[in-house]
């Protein structure tokens, strides 16, 4: 029933009938999070599906990063942060015991809204996560994965000569991108992204939609974005914040086109936010 | 109509200008504040350098006297060394007969040239009854007055040289025997009752010993509390009297940690007394919270994005430090250290508490060797009566600002080596 809704968007559809066959990648169910006495998010259930993109979007404040920090545990270093609720990734509770953070962000990477390279050159960027996974065997293996990540994620004909200049010297789009082949290196299921091209031109972001697009085929991807236009681009599925709320979600195109709420529909058209 | 508003009212461009021009003029006072006071200092420390530098440089300088020794078994068998000298002291002026003359006769030459003797002879045994002409050191008396230090205007009671001396020195300049040359002395034995034969080789040793244990000890421990109470530590009241206590500690008067060591170390410990080894350990418990606070700013200073970037990728929370946080924050960690061991290289206090301030001839060779060390030399030495020691504190004063500089050299070349700033 649901695939006949989207009879009209054919790779929508596709990938919808492998989400069905499938439980969702990852799973919010009543989950709050408070800074010190502050409530952040109010009882957010939100369920994502795999090998799509998602796109959070809502106001500023409305609490998206702090869901999407949720999702790799960022914010047990936060001091006075507190989540409550479940929060599963293949069914598994990322806060239960036992489970080993490190383990868990190996699986959930994340590319944060400034370009933050290592000031170290741009090969050893991409090679850390590996290297302190252990998952290269020898270092041919590892020039292998390096070259790999650069190349999806579209930065390998600018610094294909220069793998041993800092990261840091690179444009901001490039470093962006090299913070994507850096997440990409450890092959995550789940790759968050916050505001990934708000610091970046057009052409730059065209770059990184269009990278987001391929990832999607191997990665569940969750981004926060600002950008209307960018959620409507890339994402399959859209989720609407609003004051720690989640006010709506559903596929993009409904969310843009058919809103159910009232706040949703004002944000989406630029009225409010 | 705008016109004579114009003129009336001045336009917001007249009033930028106006406000521009209060501007510069504000900037360039403020620069000059600030070249005035960089200004006053560097002139204070090259009035320093120029006082302690020309007072000290004589002392870089021995006078010698070029004697003709025989070697005479007779004198070597019964290790007379210095009976040689005064033998060929007598040849040379051989009308001084009187037994009060020929004393002071002898005194003209220190009594260290009877030890080089022996040094040469050790050196090479075939000397035995052969004769050489060899330089010699002079005493401190004759060394001030071939300096320029000692004046011959004034009546013979008022200066150490009698006129019968200056006789006999005027004969050695006559016939061109007597020499000021590099006085290498200074810089390879210790310390000595005599001025000319007093060298800084011992203190600087001491030093040199001291400041290894203190860093030894305070670089690592410092390090690892820094990094313990920044990045691991839970924030609470615990841990927030610890880092007051810290910062209060820096503050202590090191006099007070000299106390210290003598009460643990040296008593209850049973450590040696003198030892560069207890002096070390002093010394790094004054060093210490300096280097933590340093530390702890260094790491403080660290972006926070790059932990997020390390964590975000899965590093744990020591490979975050280990990898990320602790190279960018070592060039700021090494700044805090040096300053930390420039302060304990000038601290004499603690060290007087703990016995470094002994007169010590030996050079110590190891770090439980009774020692002293450069401030406290400088003191021992500014304190000694004769007028050749002045120019000896002068001078180590000089070696230790050199030391100073040495160290702070080699910070910045291992900080530019940590240092990479991309
Ligand atoms: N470390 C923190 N300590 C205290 N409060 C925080 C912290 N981080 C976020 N908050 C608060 O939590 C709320 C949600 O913040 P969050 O960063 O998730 O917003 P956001 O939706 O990402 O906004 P933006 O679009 O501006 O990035 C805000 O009110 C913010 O002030
Ligand atoms: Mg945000």
């Amino acid at each position: 029933m649901e695939i006949s809704i989207h009879t009209e968007v054919p790779t929508t559809a596709r990938i919808d009938e492998q989400t069905l066959s499938q439980p969702h990648k990852v799973s919010a169910q009543g989950v709050n999070v408070y800074y010190g006495d502050k409530q952040a998010l109010k009882n957010i259930n939100l369920d994502i599906a795999s090998n799509m993109v998602t796109a959070l979007i809502g106001p500023s404040g409305c609490g998206k990063s702090t869901f999407l920090r949720c999702l790799n545990r960022m914010n047990d270093v936060v001091d006075g942060c507190r989540v409550e609720g479940l929060i599963t990734l293949d069914g598994e509770d990322i806060y239960g015991r036992g489970v080993d953070v490190v383990h868990l962000r190996a699986r959930v990477g994340m590319v944060f809204q400034k370009p933050n390279p290592f000031p170290k050159s741009i090969y050893d960027n991409v090679a850390y996560g590996p290297r302190i996974h252990g998952l290269a065997a020898d270092r041919g293996a590892l020039d292998d994965m390096v070259l790999h990540s650069l190349e999806r994620a579209g930065l390998i004909d600018e610094v294909r000569d220069r793998l041993d200049a800092p990261g840091t010297g690179l444009s901001g789009g490039q470093q962006q991108r090299l913070c994507i082949a850096r997440a990409i290196a450890v092959e995550p299921e789940v790759i968050l992204m916050d505001e990934p091209c708000s610091a970046l031109d057009p052409i730059a972001t065209a770059k990184i939609e269009e990278l987001i697009d391929d990832l999607k085929q191997n990665f569940t991807i969750i981004m926060v974005t600002h950008s209307m236009q960018q959620a409507a681009r890339v994402s399959q599925k859209t989720a609407f914040f609003h004051l720690g709320e989640l006010v709506e979600q559903g596929d993009t195109t409904d969310i843009f086109t058919k809103p159910e709420d009232e706040r949703t529909q004002a944000y989406v058209t630029g009225r409010i936010g | 109509m705008t016109d004579t508003l114009n003129k009336s009212v001045p336009s917001k461009s007249q009033r930028i200008q106006a406000g521009l021009a209060k501007r510069y003029r504000a900037e360039k006072r403020f620069r000059l504040y600030g070249i005035a006071a960089i200004a006053a200092p560097i002139s204070f420390l090259a009035i320093m350098l120029v006082v302690i530098g020309s007072r000290g440089v004589g002392a870089f300088q021995q006078t010698y006297a070029q004697l003709s020794i025989t070697f005479d078994e007779q004198y070597i068998t019964d290790n007379d060394w210095q009976g040689i000298v005064k033998a060929s002291l007598r040849e040379t002026f051989p009308d001084v007969s009187a037994r009060r003359d020929k004393k002071k006769l002898y005194k003209l030459m220190s009594s260290g040239a009877g030890f080089d003797l022996q040094a040469m002879y050790k050196i090479d045994p075939t000397l035995l009854g052969q004769t050489r002409t060899v330089w010699l050191p002079m005493s401190d008396d004759i060394d001030m007055l071939m300096k320029g230090k000692i004046d011959r205007a004034l009546a013979e009671g008022d200066r150490r040289v009698s006129d019968k001396e200056l006789v006999w020195i005027d004969h050695l300049i006559a016939n061109d025997v007597i020499d000021l040359q590099f006085n290498t002395r200074f810089f390879t034995s210790g310390d000595s009752r005599e001025p000319e034969l007093a060298g800084i080789a011992g203190a600087f040793m001491g030093s040199i010993l001291s400041l290894a244990v203190c860093f030894i000890l305070s670089f690592p421990l410092g390090v690892m509390t820094a990094v313990y109470l920044e990045e691991f530590a839970p924030k609470n009241t615990w841990t927030y009297i610890i880092e007051v206590n810290i910062n209060n500690l820096a503050a202590v008067p090191s006099i007070v940690f000299g106390l210290l060591g003598l009460a643990i170390f040296l008593n209850f410990f049973m450590l040696p007394r003198s030892a560069p080894l207890v002096g070390g350990m002093v010394l790094a418990l004054m060093t210490l919270p300096t280097i933590i606070i340093a530390s702890r700013a260094a790491l403080r200073a660290v972006p926070p994005s790059i932990r997020e970037a390390a964590y975000g990728m899965g590093a744990s929370q020591v490979q975050t430090v280990l990898h990320h946080v602790l190279p960018l924050a070592m060039p700021g960690m090494l700044t805090g250290t040096i300053i930390g061991m420039a302060q304990a290289l000038g601290e004499s206090a603690p060290l007087l508490m703990i016995g470094m301030v002994a007169f010590i001839v030996d050079i110590p060779g190891n770090f439980t060797d009774p020692a002293t060390a450069l401030p406290i030399q400088i003191y021992l030495w500014a304190d000694s009566p004769e007028r050749a020691f002045s120019e000896r504190t002068a001078a180590a004063i000089l070696v230790l600002v050199g030391f100073l500089i040495m160290m702070n050299l080699i910070a910045v070349i291992v900080r530019k080596k940590f240092e990479r700033r991309w």
